[in-house]
């Protein structure tokens, strides 16, 4: 029920914006997110953007998962 | 980045499982609250892959699980209105009433309309100006401000046909209850991480504080959750209780306080009734006198009679984390995604149908 799909945004008019989620595009309302901006990517649910994502997040937690994958190697 | 497959890598996984063997010790039972995450760790195979001292319990994160068999009757009932149209997110339908399902109530002729979001019911609503559109407010504070969005888009356009049969639930109230219970001994928490992005993570603090349990929010890709198990390991070993985020690209510590605001414009706390937990003081919504033409519950008047549960289901103790599915003697046989007995079989994100479907009950 708390699914929620990461998208981009294309096109933004008001509340209403397009987003492209795994190459379709759909109308949402970005209504609950309003600093929400082209080219953001936004958690999507029940046709709504509930979120706007952290890219500098996700980076950071991405190289802590490499540094992780390096040390299991290592020690494999 | 795409935010997705970069979060499944395998090579990462193998590097976070290999972090949880080094690091866990002692048993840990470790309860994932929502279905989203349920499904996440049936369908990659986590729990067969964690060390044996990590034991993993689901909760009773599926609102359509948790939602009354009164309220379904309440529901099934409005349906029945001449003129009503109901529009529902998919799940609710093959849920069973006391007598009936909606889509049972749907092949007798009741006009009741899936959707994906409250703005296609409200599309419905503008086509049939002389039809009152009820739409079935199911959902957790993930879903709550997109449902008090959509009513404040009928004030604003003036769509005076759209209503909202507001059964809406609060996650932090129903945890509280189940660790006061005390029927379920929990070493860690998984925290939903949707219901995390509106609410933000300091709604769970008392979870750390005042009952010693660690928590982690965490995604719902592969990685996600075994950086979640990961954390929770981390602090299970070193005898901390903190709440931590797993999931930084999508929750903050306050949240979304956007969202909030336009929940608690329209919505405000109120008992409800949970399935196999029983009734919750301000653990639902209700909506607010400002927005009473909204509200199905006041515009129309039903008598769905005295609700009976299905007894040969125990969805209830499985919400609550007491037994799982594997305890049920209908699992698997009388009770399948095909013919669900119970509302943790209908819902994908029931604990049921992830088993089911998954394996965790040698069924896949």
């Amino acid at each position: 029920m708390c699914l929620a799909i990461p998208a981009r945004i294309e096109r933004v008019d008001g509340h209403e914006a397009e987003v492209s989620m795994g190459g379709i595009t759909r109308a949402i309302s970005i209504q609950l997110t309003p600093g929400a901006k082209l080219g953001d990517y936004v958690i999507v649910h029940a046709g709504y953007a509930i979120n706007v994502l952290d890219q500098q997040e996700a980076l950071e937690t991405l190289q802590l998962f490499e540094q992780m994958a390096k040390l299991a190697e290592e020690e494999a | 980045m795409k935010f997705v497959s970069e979060f499944r890598d395998p090579k990462a996984a193998k590097g976070l499982l290999a972090s949880i063997h080094r690091r866990s010790r002692t048993p840990a039972r470790l309860m994932e609250f929502c279905g989203g995450h349920t499904v996440a760790i049936c369908r990659n195979g986590v729990r067969q892959a964690l060390p044996d001292t990590i034991d993993m319990v689901s909760g009773p994160g599926c609102p359509v699980c948790v939602t009354a068999t009164a309220d379904l009757d309440k529901a099934i009932a409005m349906a029945q209105i001449p003129d009503v149209i109901i529009a529902t997110f998919g799940d609710m339908m093959r849920v069973p009433g006391s007598q009936t399902s909606l889509e049972r109530a749907r092949a007798s002729g009741a006009d009741i309309r899936v959707v994906y979001s409250p703005l296609d019911a409200l599309a419905i609503a503008q086509a049939n100006p002389d039809r009152q559109v009820v739409f079935l407010g199911v959902g957790f504070e993930t879903t709550a401000p997109a449902i008090a969005a959509s009513i404040l888009t009928a004030d604003e356009k003036e769509i005076r046909n759209y209503s909202v049969l507001s059964l809406h639930k609060l996650c932090p109230p129903v945890i509280r209850a189940l660790l006061e219970a005390g029927d379920v001994r929990l070493s860690g928490l998984i925290c939903p991480g949707h219901v995390s992005a509106v609410i933000g993570s300091r709604p769970w603090a008392f979870i750390a504080s005042e009952f010693g349990i660690p928590c982690v929010v965490t995604g719902f890709e592969l990685l996600d959750v075994l950086h979640g198990i990961d954390r929770l390991t981390a602090q299970v070993e070193a005898g901390e209780a903190k709440v931590e985020i797993a999931y930084g690209r999508g929750v903050k510590r306050d949240g979304n306080p956007a969202a909030m605001r336009l929940m608690e414009q329209v919505f405000e706390p109120a008992p409800a009734e949970w399935r196999g937990i029983g009734t919750l003081p301000e653990s639902g919504l209700r909506i607010r006198s400002d927005y009473q033409r909204f509200d199905a519950e006041c515009l129309f008047e039903i008598d769905p009679g005295v609700p009976h549960d299905q007894t040969d289901c125990i969805c209830g103790d499985i919400l609550r984390g007491t037994q799982t599915p594997l305890d049920c003697k209908s699992f698997g046989t009388a009770c399948t995604p095909e013919t669900p007995i119970g509302p943790c079989m209908v819902s994908s994100e029931g604990s049921c149908s992830a088993y089911y479907l998954y394996g965790d009950g040698n069924h896949a």
